[in-house]
């Protein structure tokens, strides 16, 4: 009998729920693996997706969506040993899994913290809400890779919003890994979308682009190029999280400003009729 | 040579006095490779236009655009905006060209005629019962009398499919003629309706009973039924008005509409245009759009090439 071969695996791209290689068919090595190489036009592509994804995710409830992001949290913990495969060390993955249960549960909670009524000086019921600002083009950093990543997701779609996310370009396996695991998780196809490659190449793109609402520049290491894409999310007032400090702690509690950062408030005056 | 093609002409012009000579004629031409076809169109679509290239295929899609709004809901207003749009798609950009017309139906004509006065863009009209077209031959011409009066200069009418799949000819070619002639000065567009047409074989055959009943231009759809304009469907009527123009002379013009919405889908067509029947026809004149969506697509396209930035919707209008 012959010697069986084993099944190399490729590394693509997750774009509106697909696993395309990248449109202009380039790739690297990671790891004796190949990752696509994703090109603007991916970016063009992945921002497509999320933006068609953005009206049935923010609409769905907050109840939905938090069981979805559990769901998430389930299938990841199915797969921990293939992370762990991966080179992720076994309580990053445990400190992954128990991150989107976290945000999951916050994802009805956070309208009744961040909104409410509000005292006004006059006969009103006055009741800020707060709403998903909509596409949110991020950089995941490049360590802890698995941790990261779902640090930088997670709290960008609890809220309705729809992610593009550039993978740390040293680690990008786990971002794909990921995705698998998004693409099995009930998680419709768009809100979340997966870019591995240089982040010189497509950030900019993603930065400047009109259609994006929203940049988390977490995982920008270089200060030159945070600036400069700070300067393009201005042209149409983007909302902007910084780049994380070098010594950021991604295993303490993540506060709310990822989840607030990436809100707008909708505020309602209502005559109280009495 | 001369005497064949002069024959050929003359015998062309007496095509329509007899029920028999068109059946004969009409089953006379020669099938269509549906195969050859499908495949020749996909091929076409392949080819990458990038750059200058790209510039000038989306000014150009732009002014062949024909802006259109059938909907039961339309409102003076809403077709006064959409004129508006017409004249000045992008309104940040003056060197953006205007579209080739308006389309709406009669009813709306006055409100648009008033904004696109003298602008050059043409305003088109649906007539003739559309978009089912079954409707007494005299509620036709009426409706179609009524748009010219109104200000339409072209005419967008329907063909009697139930006539022509049951293979009445006659009735289908003098309906044209009649409704050419209440056109008076109006261009005509024959509506073929492909998509209840069946085969490539009946387009084929609707489109030239369309150009020798006097058609100015052969149009695929109407936009209400499930199948609208497809490549194919476009390169077989594309081949009919170059081998109609070969034959007796005269150019005729080509719309395929319905289901264009982004500028790589226009610059597919234009690029069969190209290789099908040669730059003649790449002009307003001899080949429109008939597209509502399209134009922002065009626009954004046509914004990412001038700033190197990726447009979004929310920057282009709703209509």
């Amino acid at each position: 009998m012959s010697e069986r071969v084993a099944v190399r695996k490729t590394y693509k791209l997750f774009i509106g729920g697909k696993f395309p290689r990248s449109e202009s068919g380039r790739s690297y090595l990671v790891q004796d693996s190949n990752v696509s190489l994703a090109s603007r036009k991916d970016a063009r592509d992945a921002v497509v997706a999320a933006r068609a994804a953005v009206k049935g995710w923010a609409g769905a409830t907050a109840y939905n969506r938090g069981q979805i992001l559990y769901r998430v949290a389930e299938m990841l913990e199915g797969r921990r040993d293939q992370f762990v495969a991966l080179g992720a060390p076994a309580d990053e993955v445990d400190a992954a899994i128990d991150r989107w249960v976290w945000y999951a549960g916050w994802s009805d909670k956070l309208p009744q913290v961040y909104g409410g009524a509000n005292p006004v000086a006059g006969p009103y019921f006055n009741l800020s809400a707060p709403e998903p600002t909509g596409v949110v083009a991020a950089v995941a950093p490049e360590a802890p890779a698995l941790l990261g990543l779902v640090s930088v997701i997670a709290p960008a779609i609890v809220t309705g919003n729809t992610v593009v996310v550039a993978a740390s370009p040293a680690a990008p396996l786990a971002a794909v890994t990921l995705a698998e695991v998004l693409a099995t998780s009930d998680l419709p196809g768009g809100v979340v979308n997966v870019l591995t490659g240089r982040l010189a190449e497509t950030v900019p793109t993603l930065a400047a682009h009109m259609d994006v609402n929203a940049v988390d520049l977490t995982g920008v290491a270089d200060a030159e190029l945070a600036a400069e894409l700070e300067v393009k999310a201005a042209e149409n007032l983007k909302r902007v999280l910084r780049p994380a400090p070098a010594d950021h702690d991604w295993y303490a509690d993540p506060g709310l400003t990822r989840m607030t950062t990436l809100l707008e408030t909708k505020t309602v005056w209502h005559p109280k009729g009495v | 040579m001369t005497a064949t093609a002069t024959s050929a002409r003359s015998d062309l012009s007496e095509l329509g006095r007899s029920e028999t000579a068109l059946r004969t004629f009409l089953h006379g031409l020669p099938g269509v490779d549906q195969v050859g076809a499908e495949q020749r169109a996909a091929q076409l679509g392949t080819r990458s236009i990038k750059t200058t290239a790209k510039a000038e295929a989306i000014d150009l899609a732009i002014r062949m655009v024909d802006l259109t709004t059938l909907e039961g809901a339309d409102t003076p207003g809403k077709v006064r905006a959409l004129a508006a749009k017409a004249l000045r798609p992008d309104p940040s950009d003056p060197s953006c060209p205007h579209v080739g017309a308006v389309c709406v139906y009669p009813a709306m004509v006055p409100h648009v005629a008033e904004v696109l006065a003298g602008s050059g863009v043409h305003l088109a009209s649906v007539a003739t019962a559309f978009p089912s077209g079954q409707a007494p031959l005299e509620i036709k011409l009426a409706d179609t009398r009524a748009a010219v009066a109104a200000g339409a200069d072209e005419i967008d009418m329907v063909i009697n499919r139930g006539a022509f799949l049951a293979g009445r000819f006659k009735e289908v070619y003098d309906e044209i003629v009649a409704t050419k002639e209440a056109c008076g000065d109006a261009h005509l567009k024959v509506i073929l309706e492909t998509g209840e047409l069946a085969t490539y074989d009946n387009v084929r055959r609707a489109s030239w009973l369309a150009m020798l009943a006097g058609g100015d231009f052969i149009k695929t759809s109407t936009g209400k039924v499930p199948v609208a304009a497809t490549l194919p469907v476009t390169l077989v009527m594309l081949e009919a008005v170059r081998d109609f123009r070969a034959a007796t002379g005269r150019q005729v013009g080509v719309k395929p509409a319905g289901g264009i919405k982004t500028t790589k889908d226009a610059i597919k067509y234009l690029v069969m245009v190209n290789e099908t029947v040669g730059p003649d026809w790449l002009d307003p004149d001899w080949f429109r759009f008939g597209a509502s969506s399209l134009l922002n697509d065009l626009l954004m396209q046509r914004t990412k090439l001038t700033t190197g930035v990726y447009a979004g919707p929310d920057y282009f209008t709703l209509d």
